[in-house]
């Protein structure tokens, strides 16, 4: 009998109800001796058509579980939970309708296009973040690193990284410091995977004219095109200042955005519904939304990544700045603070006595921005 | 027992009728077929093909929704003094105000899917198998309050009508007590849609306690001015007779409402330009405009003058008893809240934006054909319905049990 076999409805279905819980070959459970195939074969990939008849099967599929259930078990009597029951079931729908389009010499679709279908299936029916188990956030990161690979090409690495204890973050600006470079901005963008086509940013430098009022930056100007720094003028950078008190976490309807332990707000891309309450109720103008499928050049794909971070998002979700949650619960810098030229951004745990964000709070004359709010952002400007 | 026929009636009801009634409602399905289109085009390029941006990030499709909650919930003035205080004259109004609210609710929901840029995560709003954020999402008590009060017109006509077609009296006791929750949850769906605004802080334009209230006069206004509209197209269009008296406190009650939505109109304003302060640079905007930005100075204008127009008409007492001043003073009426309850409640919220920024709205072809299909289908809902309800309410269709029961001279049994 070969090593290779052809994809089977069974099979198909056998992958449907299991929750996608290990990788692809592995779930189809190899009979003992028998080799498996890296990945599924397409029916008509091979010219010859698998779903046609028995006779034509390879070897017969074990269900995964079989160490610990009889044989000859289907998802109908798997112990699944509910979400995992429908996912299953719909799963099974989408997963036949696949195997029956194998069948049909029109079908051209590639192997991996069905991984990926089945995979995105996986993860259509995955939980809110915050109630998965660690199985399966790891089940999560490997469907969708597996899934960048088919799509994009992209090697990448998603982390769920989590807060450390004793860790809160908080950042500074230095008014006078800043130039105007926006080096900030093009770290940020690079860094964070931000949409090219739709030209996202999270920072924004507003040039405002010396001696107007900061309490609103209505006069201040975010679009400006010309040498800085400009005569006459200082600037100011704005971008998600990541709350004590969020408004947006509060108004969001399913729990698809909230605050971490280390002070950071973050969003689950995959659980968002894309209603934008939270970019109606946030006062800084800190959320941006996918208003289409974002585009990053494969070239310039950072492939270093955090779940909740920088990793891939989707059409009609919305994204935030994180502090580069990637970058910062590594210990390091995020790209803005890092890029900055003028030293004009202060990073650091403002729960650590020593370090510099705390000696500026402790020693400058800092403000925040809308204060009367009580929204009690962790960023803080200052001047010399 | 009469289940089968009952919805075999109710099909045949729907799906006949004379050339204009065809006419009628292929081409509501010309136009629902066109909004589906568009939104299969916004399903698969993205709401970037809406006129909505990271600034202004609810459009058209919003505004919509926070109207029609407001036709949805007028339907309680209706029937409020019929089932309450057996209010005769109102009688014969109550399901189709039930009807308005149905297909107003169904739309409501239309309008909040076709706004979500990820509608196939939607099940996420499910307890146990999603995670709906309630109590502490004010959206996610819309969606409590608007379904719960969709179920709720939905049962109660569907067994007043039900009964009548199986030829029994409807018990009060299983229908009144719905009815009393349906007038508290009228008023709720009203509320928690506002407060869904009022609760941020971050939009100085919204976050104020007027809205809520106002909310409810614009709503107790352009609810029964609707149903004066509809009441009349049935009047005119079947044999089913409304009397004058129906008529007349409808009237009456879209008087006062909109009397007192032109008095918080006056105080709103008053009170965001006495004293100009930052406070009021989206009132600004909205009625004057801002650094050159008017888009929407022709349109609240365009509402003021109707409002203001349509309200002198109903307040003077002639012409509201006489239909050729009542009618399309309830159209006029009906557009002008439509107008200011919409483009100029929601879009101004966003303009300018919390960090002084200034990014004009205007609705795409897109958006433009969606809403009309939703519409047209909200429309083509109320037909229906209304067409099932009247022969039954004319008596000109029982359950065929009833008919043989007759025949052979005997009683019914329930």
């Amino acid at each position: 009998m070969s090593t290779e076999r052809e994809l089977t409805l069974d099979d198909v279905l056998q992958y449907a109800g299991q929750e996608a819980t290990r990788p692809l070959a592995e779930r189809l459970g190899p009979p003992p001796g028998a080799q498996y195939p890296s990945e599924i074969r397409g029916g008509c990939g091979s010219g010859s058509c698998g779903c046609g008849g028995a006779d034509e099967r390879g070897p017969e599929p074990a269900p995964a579980t079989r160490d610990t259930e009889p044989a000859g078990h289907t998802i109908l009597d798997r112990k699944l939970d509910r979400r995992g029951a429908l996912g299953a079931m719909f799963g099974a729908l989408a997963a036949g309708s696949q195997a029956l389009s194998a069948c049909s010499p029109a079908s051209l679709a590639s192997s991996e296009e069905r991984e990926a279908k089945l995979l995105e299936w996986g993860e259509y029916f995955k939980g809110n973040f915050r109630l998965m188990s660690d199985e399966e956030k790891a089940d999560s990161i490997r469907r969708l690193e597996r899934l960048s690979r088919i799509r994009t090409g992209a090697e990448v690495n998603i982390h769920t990284t989590e807060a450390s204890p004793g860790v809160v973050y908080g950042y500074a600006f230095n008014i006078s410091k800043c130039q105007g470079y926006r080096n900030c901005v093009d770290a940020c963008v690079q860094e964070n995977n931000l949409d090219r086509d739709a030209g996202t940013q999270y920072i924004r430098i507003f040039e405002m004219e010396k001696g107007s009022s900061m309490d609103d930056l209505d006069h201040g100007d975010p679009t400006f095109q010309h040498e800085v720094p400009a005569e006459g003028h200082f600037y100011i950078g704005t971008q998600c200042f990541q709350c004590a008190n969020p408004p947006c976490v509060e108004v969001c309807p399913v729990g698809a955005t909230w605050q971490e332990p280390d002070g950071i707000t973050v969003v689950d891309y995959d659980w968002c519904i894309g209603c934008r309450y939270c970019m109606a109720a946030c006062p800084y103008w800190a959320r941006r939304f996918n208003w289409a499928e974002p585009e990053v050049p494969a070239e310039e794909l950072n492939p270093n990544q955090h779940y909740l971070g920088n990793r891939a998002r989707k059409a009609g979700v919305v994204e935030k700045c994180t502090f580069c949650i990637q970058r910062s619960r590594a210990g390091r810098l995020p790209a803005c603070a890092e890029a900055c030229p003028t030293g004009a951004r202060v990073f650091g745990n403002i729960l650590d006595p020593d370090s510099e964000i705390r000696w500026v709070i402790e020693n400058k004359q800092v403000f925040r921005l809308k204060e009367d709010l009580h929204t009690e952002p962790r960023f803080w400007y200052f001047m010399d | 027992m009469h289940l089968k026929p009952f919805l075999t009636t109710a099909l045949d009801s729907a799906t006949s009728g004379d050339r204009r009634y065809h006419l009628w409602m292929g081409g509501l399905t010309l136009v629902m077929l066109l909004g589906g289109y568009a939104y299969f085009i916004q399903l698969h390029e993205g709401l970037a093909v809406t006129g909505m941006t990271d600034h202004v990030s609810w459009g058209l499709y919003i505004s919509n929704f926070a109207f029609l909650v407001g036709v949805a919930a007028a339907a309680m003035m209706v029937v409020l003094p019929a089932y309450v205080f057996e209010d005769v004259d109102f009688g014969r109004a109550v399901l189709m105000a039930e009807g308005v609210a149905v297909a107003a609710l169904i739309m409501c929901l239309a309008f909040v899917v076709v706004d979500l840029g990820n509608p196939f995560a939607s099940w996420h709003l499910i307890p146990v198998i999603g995670y709906l954020n309630w109590p502490r999402s004010l959206l996610a008590w819309d969606v409590i309050v608007l379904n719960g009060y969709l179920a709720l017109n939905l049962a109660i006509p569907f067994y007043l009508l039900y009964s009548h077609y199986a030829g029994r009296t409807p018990e009060k006791g299983k229908y009144v007590p719905f009815i009393y929750i349906s007038v508290f949850w009228a008023v709720s769906i009203h509320l928690v849609t506002a407060f869904l605004f009022a609760g941020l802080p971050a939009r100085p334009f919204w976050h104020n306690a007027l809205l809520g209230p106002r909310f409810l006069a614009s709503a107790f206004a352009a609810g029964p001015a609707i149903m004066i509209l509809v009441l009349w197209v049935i009047r005119s269009q079947t044999e089913y007779s409304i009397k004058d008296a129906a008529f007349a406190k409808l009237a009456m009650i879209v008087t006062v409402a909109a009397q007192i939505n032109l008095i918080m109109l006056a105080s709103e304003i008053f009170t965001e330009f006495y004293f100009f302060t930052h406070h009021a640079v989206s009132a600004q905007y909205l009625f004057f405009g801002l650094d050159g930005h008017n888009a929407l100075v022709p349109w609240i204008w365009t509402a003021i003058i109707l409002n203001v127009g349509a309200t002198v008409v109903l307040t003077i007492h002639p012409l509201r008893r006489n239909p050729k001043w009542l009618i399309p003073a309830c159209f006029v009426l009906f557009v002008a809240i439509w107008i200011e309850k919409g483009m100029g409640m929601v879009v101004p919220g966003f303009i300018p934006s919390p960090l002084g920024e200034i990014v004009e709205y205007a609705p795409t072809w897109v958006e433009l054909a969606v809403t009309a299909g939703i519409w047209a289908m909200g429309l083509f809902i109320l037909t229906v319905l209304v067409r099932v309800a009247l022969p039954i309410e004319l008596g000109t269709v029982r359950s065929p049990h009833i008919a043989e029961a007759d025949r052979e001279g005997v009683g019914v049994e329930g």
